[in-house]
């Protein structure tokens, strides 16, 4: 932030602090102030947080153990599974940790989605934040090729098989990812490094994005901009912080009984056989986490455009913030938006368990129809609807919310704060 | 608060269900008591020790365990032969060593820290021994299947007569369960195959029930250290959520706003 007043009070501090200003960092993230009125769907950044670490601190161990090559790899996992101190706990928590991780960025994702957190001026958090999500969709893809097992091998050559739908040069992209002319112990060797690397990506993002959002301060349920610090505001710390803490441990309750009590429920059997690349499986299907966008791939009929499709379902949310053409934020005060997203929510599941399913019959034509709504929202319904609908009046403050403020509020405030500049 | 677990409850089953529903399939699996299932799960022992019986009498001439060791046998959580029982297991093998100084390779009765003996030198051997199919090693087999514990019981338990419209070849089977329903591996128990030392009959649900529980430990040797750990671990973080809880409370009840 702009302005700071903060002084150590020893003279130590002080001397420090004018040279390398933590301390000053660490005043203003304790100080920060946070909209009073956030509710526990705001707590997933901080799961996020933690999700990150787990799988830096666990990934680390298991690198320690793993041998990144085709005739080792899956013994090497094995042995982790069997011989290494508490080596079943460490590889359970980092494989249902990626699971844990999708779970809580897609509830991150939908919150944002339905309090239109990503509209100005938030949009470079957002950006970032749909760029972490991809990093994270390559992280996990890659690292559930480490393990070597039939769907590693089949999921990793399915998927860089997408790559030859590029025209002209296709083919050689990838033999050039594969390191040879089919996914091999080249692919594996990098694909473990590619593994390693882009979770230190990841955290360098999720600090610009905790950054960019320090500037206009969180979004809230209301969706109206709030003075800071104010009456509205509570400090990060201990309000925010504990709040937060109590939101992870029933998070990691979750977590915990999936890592003890079920702990492969989430992955394939398939996983658990040695790659054969003379032995296809019967069906190639993605982690769980992937599958809306699996069914979109498969829903058209011709391999490049299906490709394009797929991405374009990704990339459409970066444009998000500018097809989404209404003032108000929250759907809360938004009725008609508010029943576009959980027909959303409800397409995207869809989507995902047709992804599970064979692209064939009723399967495939539910997959067409899902991938046409879910495009048709972005493209169509949005932009439309922020000229069409009527909205429910804003209250003028959040202490205040049942007091009916002007059906212009926000428009308002930013018309009064750009004439007080 | 309680909106906000209803929801994350709905979505959480949503997710559970639609894995679940992916999961089934047509032919219903049999099952049996598996003491290991539930959050307090357990191993039976004398199962366990009955079901390496029937896995060296009967599925060793074939199937391999090769990430299992001799060691295993007598470690926490397993079947718990005492140290002089498996190394007796042990060295009643014949395992391949070598070089030796004279650069020849040797067989030596076997040790505790050895994997387990191998039925053939190699995948072309095992496959040629058996019809072109190879056995596939067992270590973590009800892992790999579908189905898991119940899976492998139904195929040990579902050789049939094919139907009629069925026509097999020469050392193809019709099992009810097995994916495709062929399979190439001839109805492996029958009733009074082995005879256990323990005196339990040895009918063929009781062979399939030990050995699919032998299997179910070789699979997951840790399983139950990972419930006793899971169950203190989930408790811990129940208790400290509440004291997280209240002290959350007494924090926010500084500003008079609802948490």
């Amino acid at each position: 932030m702009s302005e700071h007043n903060y002084q150590p009070k020893s003279k130590f501090g002080k001397w420090f602090n004018d040279r390398l200003p933590l301390l000053t960092l660490a005043n203003h993230l304790t100080d920060y102030p946070t909209p009073k009125n956030l509710n526990y769907w705001w707590t997933f950044g901080g799961i996020l947080t933690f999700c990150l670490i787990t799988q830096i601190i666990t990934g680390l161990v298991l690198a320690m153990h793993y041998i990144a090559h085709a005739d080792m790899a899956f013994n090497s996992v094995e042995h982790i599974m069997r011989d290494v101190n508490y080596g079943w706990l460490i590889r359970y928590i980092h494989a249902n940790g990626a699971s844990m991780f999708f779970l809580a960025v897609y509830i991150h994702i939908f919150r944002s989605l339905f309090y239109g957190s990503y509209k100005s001026p938030r949009e470079i958090i957002w950006i970032l934040g749909i760029i972490i999500y991809l990093l994270m969709m390559a992280a996990a893809f890659m690292g559930y090729v480490l393990p070597w097992g039939q769907m590693s091998f089949w999921g990793a050559t399915v998927i860089t098989n997408l790559f030859s739908a590029i025209p002209l040069v296709g083919e050689s992209i990838t033999t050039w990812l594969w390191g040879g002319y089919s996914v091999d112990n080249p692919t594996l060797t990098r694909f473990f490094t590619l593994h390693y690397l882009i979770p230190f990506l990841i955290l360098g993002l999720v600090v610009l994005h905790i950054w960019a959002l320090h500037i206009p301060g969180n979004n809230n349920p209301i969706g109206i901009d709030i003075k800071k610090p104010s009456k509205e505001t509570v400090s990060f710390h201990p309000y925010i912080v504990v709040k937060d803490l109590f939101a992870l441990l029933l998070f990691t309750i979750l977590f915990a009984a999936f890592v003890f009590y079920s702990p492969n429920i989430l992955g394939h059997a398939d996983n658990y056989i040695e790659a054969n690349p003379l032995v296809t499986p019967a069906h190639i299907v993605p982690e769980w986490y992937l599958l809306p966008f699996y069914a979109i791939l498969r829903s058209v009929p011709d391999k490049l455009m299906g490709v394009i499709a797929m991405l374009s379902a990704i990339f459409i949310l970066a444009a998000l913030p500018w097809l989404d053409t209404s003032k108000v934020r929250s759907a809360v005060f938004r009725p008609l938006y508010k029943q576009f997203y959980w027909i959303l929510v409800a397409d995207v599941l869809i989507l995902g368990y047709v992804g599970a399913m064979p692209a064939e019959g009723l399967y495939l034509l539910v997959a067409r129809i899902g991938t046409a709504y879910y495009f048709a929202h972005f493209l169509i319904i949005l932009p439309v609807l922020g000229k069409i609908e009527k909205t429910s009046p804003l209250p003028l403050s959040i202490t205040e919310p049942i007091m009916g403020g002007s059906l212009n509020a926000v428009p308002t405030r930013i018309r009064e704060n750009s004439q007080k500049l | 608060m309680l909106r906000f677990v209803k929801h994350f409850s709905l979505i959480f089953f949503l997710i559970f269900t639609n894995i679940v529903n992916s999961a089934e399939k047509s032919e219903k699996l049999l099952t049996t008591d598996w003491t290991f299932k539930g959050p307090f799960g357990k191993f039976d022992r004398a199962s366990l020790q009955r079901g390496y019986q029937v896995y060296q009498e009967v599925c060793a001439s074939c199937h391999s365990l090769k990430y299992m060791s001799y060691r295993n046998l007598s470690e926490e959580g397993g079947p718990e032969f005492s140290v002089r029982e498996a190394k007796a297991i042990a060295a009643s093998f014949e395992i391949p060593d070598g070089p030796n100084p004279d650069g020849e390779m040797f067989t030596r009765p076997g040790r505790l820290s050895d994997k387990f003996a191998m039925p053939y030198a190699n995948e072309q051997e095992a496959k040629l021994a058996n019809g072109g199919a190879y056995p596939p090693d067992m270590s973590v087999l009800v892992k790999a299947r579908k189905g898991g514990v119940d899976y492998l019981y139904s195929v040990l338990l579902g050789y049939e007569e094919p139907p009629q419209d069925i026509k097999l070849d020469d050392g193809v089977y019709y099992n009810k369960y097995m994916y495709g329903n062929k399979i190439k591996m001839p109805a492996p128990l029958s009733e009074g195959l082995v005879e256990y030392a323990d005196g339990t009959s040895a009918t063929e649900q009781q062979m399939a029930k030990d050995v699919v529980s032998f299997l179910m430990w070789t699979a997951e040797p840790h399983l139950e250290q990972r419930h006793k750990i899971g169950f203190r671990a989930i408790i811990y973080l129940i208790i400290l959520s509440i004291l997280v809880y209240f002290s959350m409370k007494k924090i926010w009840s500084r500003i008079e706003t609802e948490v």
